[in-house]
């Protein structure tokens, strides 16, 4: 965890209104974990003030074509140009300096999945929420897990990265709002019948909270192992302002277990968190 | 007073016998109880801690989302969530003993009652080397802005923890009334020991698209650099209406900002939203400070605090 100020190697539109942004990060590829993230900087004006939370897709070392360079350490983080901040951000251009704060939070836990080989991971994603999946995917693969990726979105535009996961030999199902990619429909049914199919797969899922609602029951009903990464709305991503947190399994008035997405997450175990009502937003 | 070696500047400054090594302190509510912030700064550094607002029992804090950004400013509405006097005392506290720099600790109350039982219990706890009472924060309807914008309800409450408290005891006071002046007065003469202020200015913000507020508690506290001419005033009203220290609070993002303060005659500063957005801002603030002294040979802070033209 360290505040540096460092520089932009490209932002590229990857989709309309999605870019790549890779940024000099190092020692992130040594450290980062699957599932943690950055509170990205991208002027010093006042306006926007805030820093802004976003997934690692990946990270990596880029080789100088000159031997003579040394490797330079980068993460790449896809972003999605929903308001000012990110629309300023997508102006950035290689050269530009930025302020980098992480890797932040808790990402995946790999603690329950044993005998890899034989083990099955389904991971759900829903538009941008793809994003955090990609390290994870890659670690599962590694540990020899069978990895399946189910992706949704509104529109064959809003599904991102699918080549790089079937090249990390992931089989991918598509699934959106329209047809115009996949099959037409909630990826939430796909999940149910890919549940059904793999029973003791653990499953991660990352989207909007009204999918993560319905995998959470899905994977209670089908008694599966889930983890989820949550999006909030932060100011300073490392526990101290409250204003990410969700509710936890115990909380009441009375003792409150309120968990900050940005230090106890943004990854939680399902049976960490309070379904009852939609959680973090209230 | 002229400096005519190379020595560093002396940047110490007191507030009612409590010595800090520089004027420069988080505010509450932005900087945890502290250990949060490790990896970025030193706290030795720092002239003092303040911790979040504790209270008597525990407290949930609002639903969310409790946070909106707005032009070069934030609103927030946490509604002051914290672990309570007693795992304060029992588990937080540890923490702020392992270091030497003073701590403040923050606290409020519910109700008149509570108010005194929480700095009893205060009064107890080993390395509460001053207090700070929050009859300021616009969030709780049933507590702070009735104490904190009435100056009888103020003073009233400012006498009871007095003489249940040792150590000092600085009132942060709200902006959100129509005479600062006033309030600040009534808690001089009820005993409080210094003034801290500002607490941040009540404020809304709409989402078009969803027709709705963006806050789930409808209203919250404006922060950052969009209110620093807003707090500069008060806090000069407030020095020229009292003979305690103040201490001044409100959008302090720079070691520049911070001196403003100290130039119209606050003896330290407390530094709030700068440490979200960098979390590293207190310790380039101090360095700022000592920077701009040497310049301007400057050999002690105390003869620049207040020293306005």
């Amino acid at each position: 965890m360290k505040d540096i100020r460092t520089t932009v190697l490209y932002n590229r539109e990857m989709a309309p209104g999605y870019y790549r942004l890779g940024v000099v990060a190092p020692g992130y590829p040594a450290q980062a974990q699957a599932g943690q993230f950055v509170m990205l900087r991208i002027t010093a004006s006042y306006d926007p003030l805030l820093r802004r939370p976003f997934g690692i897709f990946r990270t990596g070392v880029l080789q100088g074509s000159n031997p003579q360079l040394s490797s330079q350490d980068y993460i790449e983080l896809v972003y999605k140009v929903v308001g000012r901040g990110t629309r300023l951000m997508a102006q950035l251009k290689a050269g530009d300096e930025v302020a980098l704060l992480g890797p932040l939070g808790q990402g995946f836990c790999f603690e329950g999945i044993a005998h890899a080989a034989a083990s099955d991971a389904l991971l759900v994603a829903g538009g941008i929420g793809v994003v955090p999946l990609f390290m994870l995917a890659r670690h599962l693969v590694d540990m020899g897990v069978k990895v399946r990726l189910l992706l949704g979105g509104r529109s064959r535009c809003d599904i991102l990265a699918v080549t790089e996961f079937e090249r990390l030999g992931v089989g991918t199902y598509v699934a959106t709002d329209d047809g115009t990619l996949g099959e037409e429909g909630l990826i939430t049914q796909v999940l149910e019948r890919k549940l059904g199919k793999y029973p003791h797969a653990h499953v991660f899922a990352c989207g909007p909270m009204p999918m993560l609602h319905a995998v959470e029951q899905i994977c209670t009903h089908a008694q599966a192992p889930l983890q989820v990464s949550l999006e909030a709305l932060m100011a300073c991503g490392v526990g101290a302002c409250l204003g990410c947190v969700v509710k936890g399994r115990e909380h009441s008035a009375q003792s409150p277990d309120y968990l900050c997405t940005c230090k106890q997450g943004p990854v939680f175990t399902a049976q960490k968190l309070s379904w009852s009502s939609t959680t973090g937003e209230e | 007073m002229r400096m005519c070696t190379d020595e560093k500047p002396n940047l110490a400054v007191d507030i009612a016998g409590l010595k800090l090594k520089n004027p420069v302190m988080p505010a509450s509510g932005t900087f945890g109880y502290g250990e949060e912030f490790t990896p970025y700064l030193d706290l030795e550094q720092l002239g003092a801690l303040v911790t979040k607002g504790v209270s008597l029992l525990p407290k949930a804090g609002n639903p969310t989302p409790r946070l909106a950004e707005t032009p070069a400013g934030m609103l927030n509405a946490i509604g002051l969530q914290n672990v309570g006097i007693e795992a304060f005392a029992t588990q937080k506290i540890e923490f702020l003993r392992s270091i030497s720099t003073p701590v403040v600790v923050n606290f409020f109350g519910n109700t008149f009652e509570e108010y005194v039982e929480v700095a009893e219990r205060l009064s107890e706890i080993e390395r509460v080397d001053a207090v700070e009472l929050n009859i300021s924060c616009p969030n709780v309807k049933a507590g702070g802005i009735v104490f904190g914008t009435d100056p009888v309800v103020a003073a009233r409450v400012v006498s009871a923890v007095r003489t249940k408290l040792k150590v000092p005891l600085i009132v942060k006071l709200s902006p959100n009334v129509t005479d600062i002046a006033l309030m600040a007065r009534a808690v001089e003469e009820a005993g409080a020991d210094a003034i801290s202020c500002i607490n941040t200015l009540t404020g809304m913000a709409v989402d078009l698209e969803r027709r709705c507020l963006r806050l789930a508690n409808g209203t919250g506290g404006l922060s950052g650099p969009a209110i620093k001419p807003v707090a500069l005033r008060m806090v000069y009203q407030v020095v020229n209406s009292v003979s305690i220290p103040v201490i001044g609070v409100g959008g302090i993002m720079s070691a520049e900002d911070a001196l403003e303060f100290l130039l119209v005659g606050a003896t330290a500063v407390q530094v709030g939203t700068a440490n979200l957005v960098n979390p590293s801002a207190m310790a380039e603030i101090i360095t700022g400070i000592e920077a701009f002294l040497e310049r301007q040979k400057i050999a002690d802070i105390n003869t620049w605090i207040g020293s306005l033209q």
